[in-house]
């Protein structure tokens, strides 16, 4: 379900770090929770994203999510496609569903954030 | 088995602009009886406009029709309960609607010499009077346009008090029980927000109060009886510990059906309050609106009411547009005039008496609710509740129906729903409020209604879960709705 | 009571059943101290009979029947009888808020219906269901222009509605926008575009400007909006005379618009009830306050409407939402829905054309303040007299004059604002005139 090679927050996002390149997105838990997602809220690109800090927000019809970034860095690439089509967003998270790709500020920030295993737990014991 | 209704003939209706036809019409003006202008020449040839593009044609009888056709597919208080939690939906008397009216009152223009305006100031003055001695409170002004519009000039008056005194401190209070709209009215009136938990029994913390009240608080703003429609019952001692600390105790009064008559808010402690005319005195939703929002205050915040005040100018009354201390306007105008004739003839059918008689009804009314239903639904709190009762779904849950499903089941009964998962501290709620102006035959089908489908979800989850099935519009799709937006007609969509 | 609808003997079924023994054991858990130990001090309650004569008393101490010269913000216009045939249904009157779309498919139509015709009017791309008024819709345009740019500032023109300003003030106050006036050309009455030039800056959210103006006078809109965008704000154009726009060429230089509808059959009402309306371009529709009503459909596949776009409202949002408005004025937006539909693409230009030429003709037989083009309001100099002695002089004929405009503006306390519509007759419009000679 949760892939081995991203990291994860207690909030629900997950990165894929490749090098000093990192790809943002919500966790299948997190969709799941959500609902039917109607729109998606992202930083421009060029903005500047802070660890543990809000840089976008997910809607469903009914309520509005804060997004908080994994790691600090800069925001390279938006996933234009979730505009038109933010039900991606519910249909696969984990690929199609990616939100934001940053430059990261530092290599190894990811490491201190869950494993797939540990998410899997931490979402067990949640529910 | 469903009493209340049965199906009847619906009819189906295109939108205004796909009945529209070239050169229908419904109106007729009169014959000018002035030399007729050419707009190009008095308005300017580029300031004149080319014929709107898909605007309607239609005639005096399909518009009748249109919108009578459109009526029936709405629920409404002349069908029969609307059991909306807050909202208060209790009977629109229909006298209101006549005496607002009358021409003298209709026709009358804002600007007109005050001296053929005193039958409107008479009225607004007598209703100011009526909600000053109803509320305990010193001063009332009907500006506001609806309850958040209250509730931001309510906010804003106590700002203006505060820096007053020196410092109109950082944030204002808000328990996690309220309206949404209170912490988006204290933003406008430039607040930080900060939510205060409710104590195991839904009440306010005092402890947590006494804690949290400090320099920076403004005031607390606190909805009583609160959304799970329970009194609170350390009001006074909350209003003790926010004056002894310099912050004002706001009260929204949504839920003043409660109270009207048995307790007055200016008696324990509350600086500044503001009243749904929509809900507690009867005047008709339409819909959504129009409102009315008065706000009463303390003697203390008196100077800091909208302009223009009522004042007795010798045997007449003026308008009192002088007054430095003034929060300003916020509104044009002076209120919802036509909105604020028809609580007047609310309170006067009333009278006194018939007004405590009126609150006692409601409260009774959600205690019957309450006693029947209590053994088909889970009640997450167990304090005595006054004019509204909250369930939680906790029980239908486990058959994976939510409070969302019994709402839409209800609307085949016949009823409208309740309010569905407010308050957001009960997990599922259903939030009920009949209201006074249910008899009991209507409250006893209520209860038969919710019985029923309380045993539907044990038998048969599925049909709760995909209802309504005996209205015309079946569950509509929000989210495609919401995902690509069409708000408004275009030809050929 | 008659709107209480309980027998005693129901009432004490009702108690028996609850376990409690009188209707005062429900109050038994309030403390002591917060109970109020009297009865209110209000006279007994009265039948229909004596609202209606204490009511129809009360008018009889208003204007009654009288011909008025007044508008400034609100118009006397003919209400087509079906307006109030309609909005008196019960169905319409008497139902909530349509969050239950399945049975509020009445009203939602109705409003999607309203939200296209003041699109249709105004020449913007989305209207919502409306605000409480056009005093209100101003602060709520501005605010959502800070939200769009970022910027606070909001530089309004003074020949906008005097009441619609200081609306603006209180709430800019508070949200730490400054707001700075400039000013209009003394003989055009037309906004002042070097003093916009002059006050406008790079902090600078939105221009206001208002057409037909406070003064009548149809405004340099354009010309505003090239000023405004040349800066990076927006342009809000105000309107309060809905029935101009029958006639009026909407500018596409307008970012927001900020109207009243009170036009479209509302009656004056002292003041409201009326239905404010904002309306604006695509892009900007996640920024805008007030519900929106969109269509769908349902489950078997029928069109259908329902609320949406709802996480900019304060019910989700709460102290991060769009605006605090809940409450709207849906039915009054439902009348103007119904006028629009009597009168029609046809009948509304045509009304448009009668007030322009009643008012061309009053104007023609005195001499207009500005020089400005006019739709159905203006400004006129009472030489000699005072504004106030000629509404004295046309009270004692029954009829209301103009609004002596000293009371906003200082430099025009030589001046009355009047208007006429398609009800003032010529005889009437003939004594004003003389009044005025």
């Amino acid at each position: 379900m949760y892939p081995d090679n991203f990291r994860y927050t207690k909030e629900h996002e997950w990165v894929l770090v490749e090098g000093d390149a990192g790809t943002i997105g919500i966790t299948d838990h997190a969709q799941e929770e959500l609902g039917d997602i109607v729109y998606v809220d992202l930083p421009k690109v060029g903005a500047p994203i802070e660890a543990g800090k809000v840089f976008g927000s997910v809607e469903s019809v009914k309520a509005v999510s804060d997004i908080y970034s994994p790691v600090s860095g800069e925001v390279t690439e938006i996933n234009q496609s979730l505009a038109d089509a933010p039900e991606t967003l519910n249909t696969d998270p984990h690929g199609a569903g990616w939100l934001v790709k940053v430059r990261l500020a530092e290599a190894g920030q990811a490491q201190p954030l869950m494993s797939a295993a540990d998410y899997q737990d931490y979402v067990g014991a949640e529910k | 088995m469903i009493k209340k209704v049965r199906s009847h003939i619906s009819q189906n209706e295109p939108l205004l602009f796909e009945r529209s036809s070239p050169g229908k019409r419904a109106y007729q003006l009169p014959e000018l009886d002035v030399p007729a202008v050419d707009p190009a020449v008095e308005l300017g040839a580029g300031n004149v406009r080319a014929e709107i593009d898909g605007f309607p044609e239609i005639s005096e009888v399909e518009a009748i029709r249109h919108f009578t056709r459109l009526s029936t597919w709405n629920y409404a208080i002349d069908y029969g309960m609307y059991p909306l939690g807050s909202c208060t939906m209790k009977y629109n008397p229909r006298v209101n609607e006549l005496v607002a009216k009358i021409e003298g009152m209709a026709w009358a223009h804002p600007y007109q010499p005050e001296s053929l305006s005193q039958g409107s100031m008479e009225v607004m003055a007598r209703l100011e009077s009526a909600l000053a001695e109803i509320t305990g409170l010193h001063a009332v002004s009907l500006q506001p346009a609806a309850g958040a519009h209250g509730e931001m000039a309510g906010i804003l008056l106590i700002r203006a008090l505060l820096e007053k005194r020196g410092n109109p401190r950082k944030k204002v209070l808000i328990p996690d029980s309220a309206h949404g709209t209170n912490p988006a009215s204290a933003a406008i009136a430039g607040y930080a927000v900060e939510n205060i938990p409710s104590n195991e029994a839904g009440l306010l913390d005092l402890a947590a109060l006494e804690r949290i009240v400090d320099g920076d608080v403004a005031a607390l703003m606190v909805t009583n009886p609160n959304t799970l429609g329970v009194f609170e019952q350390n009001i006074v001692e909350a209003a003790r510990i926010l004056h002894s600390k310099g912050a004002m105790l706001y009260m929204d009064g949504a839920n003043m059906n409660a109270l009207v008559g048995i307790a007055r808010p200016g008696d324990f402690g509350v600086d500044v309050l503001h009243l749904n005319l929509h809900k507690t005195f009867s005047t008709p939703h339409g819909g959504g609106g129009p409102g009315a929002g008065p706000v009463a205050v303390t003697k203390e915040l008196e100077p800091f009411l909208p302009i223009p005040r009522l004042k007795r100018s010798g045997k007449k009354w003026a308008w009192d547009y002088n007054r430095k201390q003034s929060i300003g306007r916020v509104r044009a105008f002076y209120g919802n005039f036509g909105v604020l004739v028809r609580a007047l003839a609310y309170i006067l059918a009333h009278g006194g008496p018939g007004l405590r008689n009126a609150t006692v009804d409601a409260v009774l009314n959600a205690n019957y609710i309450r006693k029947s239903l209590e053994p088909y639904y889970d009640l997450p709190y167990a304090s005595p509740n006054m004019h509204e009762v909250v369930f939680s779904d906790a029980r239908q849950e486990k058959s994976g129906v939510r409070t969302g499903d019994i709402a839409k089941r209800l609307i085949d009964y016949g009823f409208h729903p309740y309010t569905v998962s407010f308050p957001l501290i009960v997990h599922g709620a259903l939030m009920i409020e009949p209201t006074e102006t249910e008899g009991k035959m209507e409250l006893d089908s209520f209860i038969d209604a919710m019985t029923s489908i309380a045993k539907e979800v044990e038998d048969d989850p599925q049909l709760v879960k995909n209802a309504p099935y005996s209205v015309r519009t079946s569950r509509v799709d929000e989210v495609a709705a919401a995902r690509k937006p069409v708000l408004r007609w275009k030809p050929g969509n | 009571m008659r709107y209480l609808p309980k027998s005693d003997s129901e009432r004490r079924q009702m108690l028996d059943a609850c376990g409690t023994g009188s209707a005062d054991d429900l109050f038994a858990h309030l403390p002591p101290e917060v109970r109020l130990n009297r009865p209110l001090d209000l006279p007994p309650g009265i039948s229909e009979y004596e609202i209606i004569e204490y009511f129809t008393a009360r008018a009889a101490e208003n204007a009654n029947g009288y011909p008025s010269f007044l508008g400034a913000g609100v118009y006397h216009h003919f209400r087509p009888v079906i307006v109030d045939t309609v909005v008196s249904r019960g169905e319409f009157l008497t139902s909530y808020t349509p969050y239950q779309a399945e049975i509020s498919q009445g009203i939602l139509t109705s409003i999607f219906e309203f939200q296209t015709m003041m699109c249709q009017l105004t020449g913007m791309d989305v209207a919502n269901a409306s605000m409480y008024d056009g005093s209100t819709a101003l602060p709520e345009a501005a605010m959502m222009a800070a939200r769009v740019t970022g910027k606070g500032k909001v530089v309004v023109a003074r020949s906008v509605h005097p009441e619609y300003r200081e609306v603006l003030q209180t709430y800019a106050k508070r949200q730490g926008m400054p707001v700075e006036e400039f000013g209009y050309v003394p003989d055009a009455g037309v906004i002042d575009l070097e003093d916009l030039e002059r006050k406008i800056d790079g902090l600078t959210a939105a221009v206001v400007v208002q057409s037909p103006n406070f003064f009548g006078v149809i405004d340099q809109v354009k010309a505003a909006g090239e000023i405004a965008h040349r800066h990076g704000a927006l342009l809000i154009l105000v309107f309060t005379e809905a029935v101009s726009l029958g006639l009026l060429e909407p500018s596409p230089e307008v970012d927001i618009v900020a109207g009243e509808v009170q036009s479209f059959a509302i009656s004056p009402s002292y003041g409201g009830p009326f239905a404010g309306v904002i309306a604006t371009r695509e892009k900007y529709i996640r920024q805008m306050p007030g519900r929106l009503v969109g269509q769908t459909v349902d489950s078997r596949g029928n069109r259908a409407f329902c609320l949406t776009l709802a996480t900019r409202e304060q019910h989700i949002r709460r102290e991060r939402a769009t605006s605090n408005i809940c409450t709207n004025q849906a039915l009054v937006a439902l009348m103007a829905t119904v006028f629009l539909s009597v009168y029609g693409k046809q009948g509304l230009r045509e009304l448009a054309e009668q007030n322009l030429a009643k008012a061309h003709y009053l104007a023609g037989r005195l001499k207009p303040r500005f020089s400005g083009k006019f739709f159905n309001e203006f400004a006129v100099r009472t030489e000699g007299k005072k504004p106030d002695a000629v509404n004295r002089e046309l009270l004692k004929k029954k009829i209301v004059g103009g609004l002596p405009l000293g009371r906003f503006y200082p430099e025009l306390a030589d001046s009355l604002l009047l208007c006429a519509t398609e009800m003032s007759r010529r005889a009437d419009m003939d004594a004003v005139a003389e009044a005025l000679a």
